[in-house]
């Protein structure tokens, strides 16, 4: 592990001001990315700007019926909150089956939808990989590339993102709200993530010393039934292979409205557009969710190891909807 | 940071709106001073005892404690966040030493297994591991019963599979799980008094 300088940031301005100063420096958040990567020399910050004094946990309403949430909001905090178990249960859950209780209880909610990819080429720092280093190339096109994406890859990197999070605020149409250099700036969430095209490296359209303050989950009563369901190797603790945010309104057999996101399968938080244009005003029965799902998954690109996520996560988008049409939320 | 190039009383309204813009920013960074890389002092407040460390910034709060202050009660497993030996409770609350620095914990508490017994005495669960065989090698353990204690305390352990779920964080290479969950249903119901409401 490198030496690095410490600094505690009081304010926002502050906090912003210090990292202009130091050009190699990074925010430190709950720690459970940036620490874990700096360890393994994935990062290379000379100083870490601690930004965890910062006013910036609360959970507040929104006058239309939605939340903000505060960048430093821990993820343990959010599950709980009253208004997001009871207006998102989609977010609550997707929080609850995300790391475990006390990494939850460091993680925030800005550090999360800032997190790295869990790529073990990634990780390595002797292995190529274009996302660290531009250039080098990918590993895990030909590698061990079980848990990787099937949908929105590119030859330059097919890394899974890794957050629970942010596919339940994709499917919500969450706002990522920042202050930077260059003021306060708003990004709708499918925005906030780049897909990885020839240029992996870049994720974000933040730049350096853009703080994430909040995140705005706008009024959505549909969510009110919604789940997150989530397939892994082990039942607990564990990334995902395919997960699927989930809402939908039925009246009268017939689908309304359908908010699918998928995480697990795809370079990027994955707003399942395609699926949600085939189930709204179709009946609510298992052909459509299957249809939805095949047709959403057309476009998927397997590699040698993980085309079992093209089946895999079909399924779980007909069970989160059969699911959801039998129940109405998390079980 | 130059602004002294421009006489500010005269200049324009930009120009002026600009150096003061940089004059405040001067100001912030000179507010936020950086602490090493080399070795400083952090204050820590463990088991309500505050100790000081000389120690880097990179030092994790895991190391700060087995290292330097000869706490060696909180055991190292993987240093990357996936097996929870490391766990301590900062402000009460359960997190990983091996990804907390130990300069982001000062004007914190920390609390380590050390910090568990009261006058000789050994911590309920403590007892209940020991009386339950809820160990083997017993690296996993500290950090077991750091998470079992929140656990309870955070109303998580109602239901052997509750217990399960919210205890995944700690890793058992010996696979002691039946055990460990047999101490932590004890404590909760002889905490509870038989009355199952107050979980
Ligand atoms: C063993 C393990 C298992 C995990 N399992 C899951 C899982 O199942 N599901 C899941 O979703 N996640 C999982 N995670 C990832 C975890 O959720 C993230 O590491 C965490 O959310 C990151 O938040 P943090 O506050 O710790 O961020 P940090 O590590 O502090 O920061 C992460 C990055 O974001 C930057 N940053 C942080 N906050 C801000 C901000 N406000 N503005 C601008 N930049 C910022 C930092 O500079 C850094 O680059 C797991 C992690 C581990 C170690
Ligand atoms: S998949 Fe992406 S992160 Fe993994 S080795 Fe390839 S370029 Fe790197
Ligand atoms: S040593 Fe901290 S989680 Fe393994
Ligand atoms: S008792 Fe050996 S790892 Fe748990």
């Amino acid at each position: 592990m490198r030496p690095v300088s410490y600094a505690r940031a009081t304010s926002v301005a502050e906090a912003i001001a210090a990292l202009r100063a130091h050009p190699d420096a990074a925010f430190l958040a709950g720690g459970t990315t940036e620490i874990d990567l700096l360890r393994l020399d994935v990062v290379r910050p000379n100083a870490l700007v601690d930004i965890n004094a910062l006013p910036l946990s609360r959970i507040e309403d929104l006058a239309d019926g939605g939340l903000r949430i505060g960048a430093l909001a821990r993820m343990s905090d959010v599950a709980e909150a009253p208004a997001v178990v009871e207006r998102f249960p989609m977010l609550m859950q997707a929080l609850l089956l995300g790391a475990s209780a006390q990494l939850r209880n460091m993680a925030t909610i800005g550090g999360n939808l800032l997190q790295r990819v869990r790529c073990s080429y990634f990780r390595d720092v002797a292995s190529p990989c274009n996302k660290r280093e531009p250039g080098t190339g990918c590993s895990a096109l030909d590698g061990i590339n079980r848990g990787h994406a099937v949908l929105g890859t590119s030859d330059h990197c097919i890394a899974t993102h890794p957050s629970d999070l942010a596919v339940a605020l994709i499917a919500l149409d969450a706002v990522v709200r920042t202050e930077g250099p260059r003021g306060a700036r708003a990004f709708p969430i499918d925005e906030f993530f780049l897909l990885p095209r020839d240029t992996p490296h870049l994720e974000h359209p933040t730049e350096h010393g853009e703080l994430v303050v909040a995140v705005d989950v706008p009024a959505a009563p549909i969510a009110r039934r919604s789940l997150y369901a989530k397939v892994r190797d082990r039942e607990s603790y564990e990334f995902a292979l395919a997960s699927v945010a989930a809402a939908m309104d039925v009246q009268g057999g017939v689908i309304r409205a359908a908010r699918v996101a998928l995480g697990g399968v795809a370079t990027k938080p994955w707003r399942a557009r395609r699926a949600e244009q085939i189930l709204v005003g179709a009946p609510a029965q298992r052909d459509t969710y299957a249809r939805a799902a095949r047709e959403e998954l057309a476009s998927a690109r397997p590699r040698q190891l993980n085309a079992f996520k093209v089946e895999l996560a079909q399924r779980a988008i007909v069970r989160a909807l059969e699911t959801l049409a039998e129940t109405g939320g998390p079980q | 940071m130059n602004d002294t190039t421009t006489p500010e009383t005269q200049a324009p309204p930009v120009a002026r709106r600009r150096a003061q813009a940089r004059k405040k920013q001067a100001a912030a960074n000179a507010s936020l001073p950086m602490r090493g890389p080399t070795e400083v002092d952090v204050t820590l407040k463990i088991n309500g005892v505050e100790q000081v460390a000389r120690i880097e910034p990179r030092v994790s709060l895991l190391d700060a404690l087995r290292e330097h202050l000869l706490l060696t009660g909180t055991k190292k497993g993987c240093d990357q966040g996936t097996c929870g030996a490391c766990t301590v409770w900062v402000d009460g609350r359960r997190v990983l030493s091996c990804l907390t620095l130990a300069m982001a914990c000062e004007d914190h508490e920390v609390t380590t297994i050390e910090g568990l017994a009261k006058g000789g005495e050994l911590h309920p669960m403590q007892r209940a591991f020991i009386a339950h065989d809820a160990f083997q090698c017993g690296y996993c353990t500290p950090g077991q019963i750091m998470s079992a204690v929140a656990l309870i305390r955070e109303g998580h352990a109602s239901t052997d599979a509750e217990i399960a779920e919210w205890m995944s964080g700690n890793l058992c290479r010996c696979a002691a799980y039946p055990n460990i969950r047999a101490a932590i249903r004890d404590v909760r119901d002889s905490e509870a008094g038989g009355n199952d409401a107050s979980g």
